[in-house]
């Protein structure tokens, strides 16, 4: 089954093009990385197909359908520095607002929703900060609550963006386990990454993206010189020989 | 003890009535970084009051407030499309959109209104609360009710409404508005939405307070209140007591010193955000130095 189908999807922001004619078909059960430099239009890109930025051409579709339909079967985890941390709610609020998009504009928050809430805070070891303000939290401990928040949307297809940034060690590996967990259930987790180097273990498919598609395809199948050189730019190999360079003659750095 | 009579009861009970609404909207203003947009929207009322009024011809037709509303929309809109299509940033954008509207209000007031009715800037700035005083009383459950508490007491009622039922939409787009789009819910409408109900409640403010304290209404209670507390519902509560407790006590400061009542309610609600600030215990500088103290301590 298709999880994800978007076609000639483009993106202009103040009339310049940050995202052209992206095509790509995700299979349902696929944890996904979203991989390219700077400026490549990963979060353009999700945040487009969430119909969170609006997009100027071509068309997405969630398990067949256009997004507005099944709206409720997506979840979205955006860029944690995207939030003001000091606003005045707790770690369970924050988890809770998981359940708005099922409630709708009128319901009620109500037991069901905290039982949700508190199972999804608990997959993700917060549990016992649910009454904390969010602010006195660390970097990890706040995208532990955003996983949360998204495990308590209860949805089918994922997107994350950035979760793995500024976060401790541990919270890594947590979240990576929990990623994988979903997958095992059956969903589909798409996520913005910026590491080259754990991309590989991570995930089982990737999406190469430098403002276009360049590719998409199995991990093995996308870790090839090419294809990696065409999505940075050659900026790979660049930096690789300024490396080795300096690696090589360390009076370098005195000239500089 | 100093005793206030009946009419400064009256006042005081119309002061509360335009300070709550003030009080939690500007909750959601803080929060949102937006409280110059609550100064904007004060001040381009004016041109909408006066044009509905050259249409009207009545300074208490409810139509003033529409006009007033389509004024504040029109300054937030103007503000949006200024920052948005050009290198202008948003606090340049409120400066220019709210007082080229506030100018050409108080032109019109001229052009329009002339001599013929009591609209005098000075009352339009600061307002005044011994209308209340003056009015017409209606009966309301064997009271005498000065009749300028009724539309007050309206606006407020429904804001409260409003704001329990659109409580979660307007904390989640205010907290994150990446996922309440994506839930739905859009961004501009809620912005907008926002404004509009603004707009409204100030203008209902306009003649008890003015176009400049009111400002301080929107903003100092939740500000008082922040500093109190990290829990939004909490926070809500404690702004509603401080616009409360504001208008208690700058009825006696004004009865007190002989002062404007208005002036008065705001010197008053300073007051309370100044104990905040020192003795918040959320914030404050007295607790802030404690935790420094105790963690000193415990590196020791």
């Amino acid at each position: 089954m298709i999880a994800l189908e978007t076609h000639d999807l483009t993106v202009t922001y103040h009339k310049r093009p940050v995202l052209y004619g992206v095509d790509v078909e995700v299979e349902a059960g696929s944890l996904v990385g979203i991989i390219g430099p700077n400026g490549a239009g990963k979060s353009t890109l999700i945040k487009s197909i969430m119909g969170v930025v609006p997009h100027s051409g071509g068309w997405v579709k969630v398990f067949g359908k256009p997004l507005a339909d099944n709206l409720h079967r997506v979840g979205y985890v955006p860029q944690r520095e995207s939030v003001d941390w000091d606003f005045p709610v707790t770690v369970m609020d924050v988890a809770l607002m998981g359940t708005y998009g099922k409630l709708g504009l009128f319901g009620r928050v109500g037991k069901r929703e905290r039982m949700i809430a508190s199972e999804a805070l608990d997959k993700v070891g917060m549990l016992p900060y649910s009454k904390r303000q969010i602010g006195n939290l660390s970097g990890g401990q706040q995208q532990r609550v955003f996983l949360a928040r998204a495990l308590a949307q209860d949805s089918d297809l994922y997107f994350m963006d950035e979760p793995f940034a500024g976060v401790d060690a541990a919270t890594e590996s947590a979240i990576i386990e929990l990623l994988k967990e979903m997958r095992e259930c059956g969903k589909t987790v798409l996520v913005v990454h910026h590491d080259l180097q754990t991309a590989r273990e991570y995930f089982d498919h990737l999406l190469l993206l430098n403002m276009r598609l360049v590719a998409y395809g199995k991990t093995d199948e996308m870790y090839t010189t090419e294809l990696l050189q065409k999505t940075y730019g050659g900026r790979l190999t660049i930096l690789d020989e300024v490396a080795e360079r300096a690696a090589k003659t360390p009076e370098a750095k005195h000239e500089i | 003890m100093m005793e206030l009579d009946q009419d400064s009861w009256w006042m005081v009970g119309m002061s509360f009535l335009v300070a709550l609404p003030c009080a939690l909207l500007g909750v959601f203003l803080i929060l949102r970084r937006m409280s110059l947009v609550g100064d904007a929207i004060s001040h381009s009322a004016l041109p909408g009051i006066v044009v509905a009024f050259a249409f009207v011809g009545d300074l208490s037709s409810p139509w003033l407030l529409v006009g007033a509303a389509l004024a504040g929309l029109l300054v937030t809109f103007l503000i949006e499309q200024i920052h948005r299509h050009t290198r202008i940033k948003q606090d340049s954008a409120i400066g220019i959109a709210f007082t080229s509207l506030f100018a050409l209000g108080l032109i019109l007031i001229r052009v329009i209104i002339g001599d013929k009715v009591h609209l005098h800037q000075d009352m339009v700035l600061e307002g005044n609360l011994q209308h209340v005083a003056y009015a017409e009383t209606v009966g309301v459950m064997g009271l005498d009710v000065p009749d300028s508490l009724i539309p007050a007491a309206v606006v407020a009622a429904g804001t409260v409404i409003l704001m329990i039922i659109f409580y979660r939409v307007l904390t989640l787009s205010s907290f994150d508005s990446g996922l309440a789009a994506s839930f739905g819910y859009k961004p501009a409408v809620v912005h907008y939405g926002m404004m509009a109900v603004i707009s409204v409640v100030v203008v209902s403010a306009f003649e008890a307070v003015g176009a400049i304290l009111v400002i301080a209404l929107l903003i100092l209670p939740g500000a008082t209140a922040y500093l109190c507390t990290h829990r939004l519902k909490l926070l809500l509560v404690l702004s509603v007591l401080h616009a409360l407790v504001s208008s208690v006590m700058g009825m006696y400061f004004s009865v007190w010193l002989n002062g404007k009542e208005s002036a008065g309610v705001v010197v008053a609600g300073t007051g309370l955000f100044v104990l905040a600030w020192m003795f918040g215990p959320a914030d404050g500088v007295v607790i802030k130095a404690v935790q420094r103290r105790n963690r000193k301590l415990d590196e020791v």
